[in-house]
């Protein structure tokens, strides 16, 4: 090859470099879809993270709501004090007498996370607060889902289905409720870590590898570090190899992927103190490891059977083993269940089996708003299309039904169901429902565009091909039905662009209407239409913090536990973990009986403060009288002596003239109404006109005996009350 | 046939559901007693050969790998009884090292289905990396174990 000799010294080729945008259009389809798809997985990313921030736009970056403000302090306990620390920390601020054991009764997750990415942007030099960190964690990680629900839609379909769901869960309503800047809660990592978990197993069954399946081990490990609905995955993947088991899409793959995935997560779940041995002793996760037997025993079977090509002798192998496994199992799980060794599932996961079980048994579970059934509208609030498209998704997982699609319709359906039980679980389905509506989208968008295209390249074979009599009858046939096909194919496409567009519409305006409120500030219109903010909240904590001496003890009810100590710095009788019923049962006493009987009952508490809040002023809603009915619920169900018809008149609940004569009297009433009588509240009304119920008090001369008005904030929002000391005894 | 398996479970289903089957299949061998009292000796002999004659036909590396788990099967049984007899107080003793032979056992058998050549699903996957995972794997175990042992 070289033995031709050189002319001479050849010139330099001709060299030209073309500018930016041509050289664009000169790269090769695939480069041009990667870049697109890589632009629009951009833009996605920093859309899901923007639209979240309505409220501190408006308002300023604070944490909002009532949990967490207890993740925000044992972050910066954390961030001051060291892991170890905070891993073994006894909180005796909280639940006095009591105290807490923190470090054994949280999920680290959130804080961790929060704690890591304030190191990590103090090692880059960036002098951010830990406030700010915790205020901008949940955003930051529900852009990070829309990148893993990309992921998993391409796992599960194509890589246009990943592109639409990540689209949509950016923005899905359901979502965004618990994951908006300030909402620094569980759930915001949770889901992500969910997602996250699901992508990688789904990864590992149809790889069947090994890596992956530790991958997915992790995955489960963060999730169970950050969020008690842990307890969905550990169901949701053993249901789902059964069903694969019963189908018949049996495989080796799915052997390596569950159980090394099952072990190394079960091992890592039990390194979070706050878990512990559960996954060997609880009921809720019996499930997975009787998967885990099952697969054993099946696998085992095929093994043998594969071994012996005698199917006599493998039937009379496969009566015996069976019968000895299904015997002894069920033993097991009979004495296990029978002496108590592996306990029931509790309260809280049994009212989703059950839903009328959590109001006759466990009246703390069934007050809390959030986990009450799920209306029509809240369903349609929260996914708009997405509830249509629902169904459309499922066909179409039906129709290319796969290892992966049918875990997507499991995780839909259960996730659907369990939504329906309880508001809250809404958050769980929004993921599963956003990729099968985008799989609907991405399949019906594919074919209508395939639909419009064909016609155009069959109208370029014609024209460029050389046609006989048969071709050209047979073109002319196509051409005849296709303009209908393509007028058709091209309405639906535009109504297809319409609804998405309304989506997105809604969305926006849900999330700045409905979602984005911190309701420890609150807003209003004035009579001007000027914005009026009511900031009684923390106006009355920062009055606690520098008016009361440090070792004060505020008796609320647990609703504000939480906040008192983060922002007001001091000691709480009950807080928002509800661990202890009759604790707060005691104080749910002391709100409903008479003065001196709850007199009685905060001197054996130490109680130095009383904290309440009242809306009747300024007409909120969610204030402590309107509380007042599970107080008595909650100290009735453990003190008999509270009886809850002693306080409503006719099965009605009324503050006026006509109420209870124990209503009238008790301490909660006299603390939220007292001067209130001597307050006119509206033009045109008497005095002592209360806004939130709308009636006029029915005693308006209150007069205190054992407590004193210590302080009120400007609206009336937060009223204080001292407890006097006894007096001397002559 | 790629999924013998599968044939078996269709054969199931199409007589109805698998639950009930399980029943039928019980009280089926319970009315087969009888009969096969009789056989059953014969039965049992001809299945321990043949299961002896096809075992011994599979490769070295695989026997290897059944012996280990054989071995962590044993001693986590070994575990069990004396847990047994001393009671289980430090628990997360007693858990550790029963999931880590456990584990490892598992482990094991995930990587004899890997590297065994019979295994179309596997066809691509070259047996050092099935190894790397299984040491990965097993790595990852054992510390978590470590942590635990308490």
């Amino acid at each position: 090859m070289g033995a031709k000799a050189e002319n001479g010294p050849k010139p330099p080729p001709p060299v030209s470099s073309p500018p930016p945008l041509k050289a664009l259009v000169k790269l090769k389809t695939k480069q041009q879809e990667l870049l697109i798809r890589a632009a629009a997985l951009a833009l996605i990313y920093v859309l899901a993270f923007a639209i979240r921030l309505f409220s501190v736009l408006r308002y300023e970056s604070m944490i909002h709501e009532f949990d967490p403000y207890f993740n925000y302090r044992t972050t910066l306990f954390l961030t001051r004090n060291g892991f170890y620390e905070f891993w073994n920390w006894f909180d005796s601020e909280s639940w006095y007498p009591l105290g807490r054991i923190i470090g054994g009764t949280l999920y680290p997750g959130l804080m961790v996370t929060a704690a890591l990415i304030y190191r990590a942007l103090r090692f880059l030099t960036f002098a951010v607060h830990i406030r700010e960190v915790c205020v901008l964690t949940a955003p930051f990680f529900a852009s990070n889902t829309t990148l893993v629900a990309y992921f998993f839609g391409k796992e599960i379909w194509d890589a246009g289905a990943g592109l639409v769901a990540a689209a949509l869960i950016a923005i899905c309503p359901g979502y965004i409720s618990r994951s908006v800047a300030g909402s620094y809660d569980n759930e915001g990592v949770a889901i992500f870590a969910l997602l996250f978990t699901f992508y990688l197993f789904v990864k590992a069954v149809n790889t069947g590898s090994l890596s992956w399946s530790l991958a997915s081990a992790f995955g489960y490990f963060y999730m169970v570090s950050a969020w008690g609905g842990y307890v969905f995955i550990i169901n949701l993947i053993p249901l789902y190899v059964l069903v694969l088991l019963v189908t018949g899409r049996y495989s080796m793959r799915l052997y390596v992927a569950y159980n090394c995935m099952y072990v190394l997560g079960m091992m890592l779940a039990m390194q979070i103190r706050f878990v512990g041995f559960q996954h060997v002793q609880s009921g809720e996760h019996m499930a997975a490891m009787g998967v885990f037997f099952l697969m054993q025993v099946f696998y085992f079977l095929y093994w043998v059977k594969d071994m012996l090509n005698d199917t006599k002798l493998f039937q009379s192998f496969l009566q015996i083993t069976l019968t000895c496994a299904i015997g002894v199992g069920t033993l097991a799980l009979g004495i296990g269940m029978a002496s108590g060794y592996i306990s029931p599932w509790t309260g809280r996961f049994y009212s989703l089996l059950d839903p009328t079980y959590a109001k006759d048994h466990i009246p703390i579970i069934a007050s809390v708003s959030e986990h009450q059934p799920t209306a029509w509208s809240s369903f349609m609030f929260d996914f708009h299309i997405l509830l249509i498209l629902f169904p459309a998704g499922l066909y179409f997982c039906f129709k290319r039904l796969s290892d992966a699609t049918i875990f997507i319709v499991m995780y839909g359906l259960t996730s659907m169901y369990f939504a329906s039980v309880m508001v809250r679980l809404i958050l769980v389905a929004a993921p599963a429902v956003c990729l099968i509506s985008a799989i609907a989208i991405s399949a019906t968008i594919k074919n209508l565009t395939t639909l419009i295209r064909k016609k155009s390249k069959a109208a370029l074979t014609v024209s460029s091909k050389a046609t006989s009599n048969l071709k050209a009858s047979a073109k002319a046939l196509l051409d005849q039905s296709l303009p209908f096909q393509r007028n058709g194919a091209i309405a639906v496409l535009v109504g297809a662009f319409y609804l998405l567009s309304r989506y997105a519409i809604h969305c926006t305006w849900v999330t700045s209407e409905a979602y984005s409120s911190p309701s420890i500030v609150l807003a209003a219109r004035g009579a001007h239409g000027g914005r009026v903010i009511f900031d009684d909240y923390r106006e009355a904590y920062y009055w606690l913090r520098q008016n009361t001496p440090p070792d004060a003890k505020v008796m609320s009810w647990w609703d504000y536990g939480y906040q008192i100590t983060a922002m007001g710095n001091r000691t709480v009788i009950v807080d928002n973990n509800t661990w202890n019923n009759t604790h707060i049962a005691t104080v749910g006493r002391a709100m409903s009986s008479y003065e001196h009987e709850a007199y009685e009952i905060m001197q054996s508490l130490d109680v130095d403060y009383v904290l309440v809040v009242f809306g009747g002023l300024t007409g909120y809603s969610s204030d402590d009288i309107n509380k007042f009915l599970w107080m008595v619920r909650i100290g009735g169900g453990v003190f008999p002596v509270i009886k809850e018809p002693d306080y409503l008149v006719n099965g009605e609940y009324r503050v006026d003239k006509g109420a209870a004569p124990k209503m009238l009297n008790c301490l909660m009433y006299k603390l939220s109404y007292y001067r209130f009588g001597e307050v006119t509240t509206e033009y045109g009304k008497p005095t002592g006109y209360d806004r939130a119920r709308g009636v006029e008090i029915g005693n308006k001369d209150i007069k205190l005996e054992y407590l004193e008005e210590a302080f009120t904030t400007s609206n009336w929002i937060i009223r204080i009350y001292k407890v006097k000391p006894r007096k001397n005894r002559w | 046939d790629i999924n013998p398996c599968a044939s078996l479970w269709r054969r199931r289903r199409r007589e109805g559901a698998a639950g009930v089957h399980l029943r039928s299949l019980v009280s089926d061998s319970g009315k087969q007693e009888l009969i096969m009292a009789k056989s059953n000796a014969s039965d049992a002999q001809a299945l321990v050969r043949s299961l002896r004659s096809a075992y011994a036909a599979t490769p070295t590396n695989l026997k290897i790998i059944d012996l280990y788990v054989v071995f962590a099967i044993a001693t986590a049984i070994i575990q069990v009884v004396y847990m047994g007899i001393v009671g289980s107080f430090p628990f997360n003793s007693f858990l550790s090292g029963v999931l880590s032979c456990v584990g490892t056992a598992v482990l094991a058998v995930c990587l004899r289905i890997q590297v065994n050549k019979e295994n179309k699903e596997f066809k691509d996957l070259p047996p050092e990396r099935a190894f790397a995972d299984f040491v990965l794997c097993n790595l990852v175990l054992h510390l978590v174990i470590m942590n635990f042992l308490g």
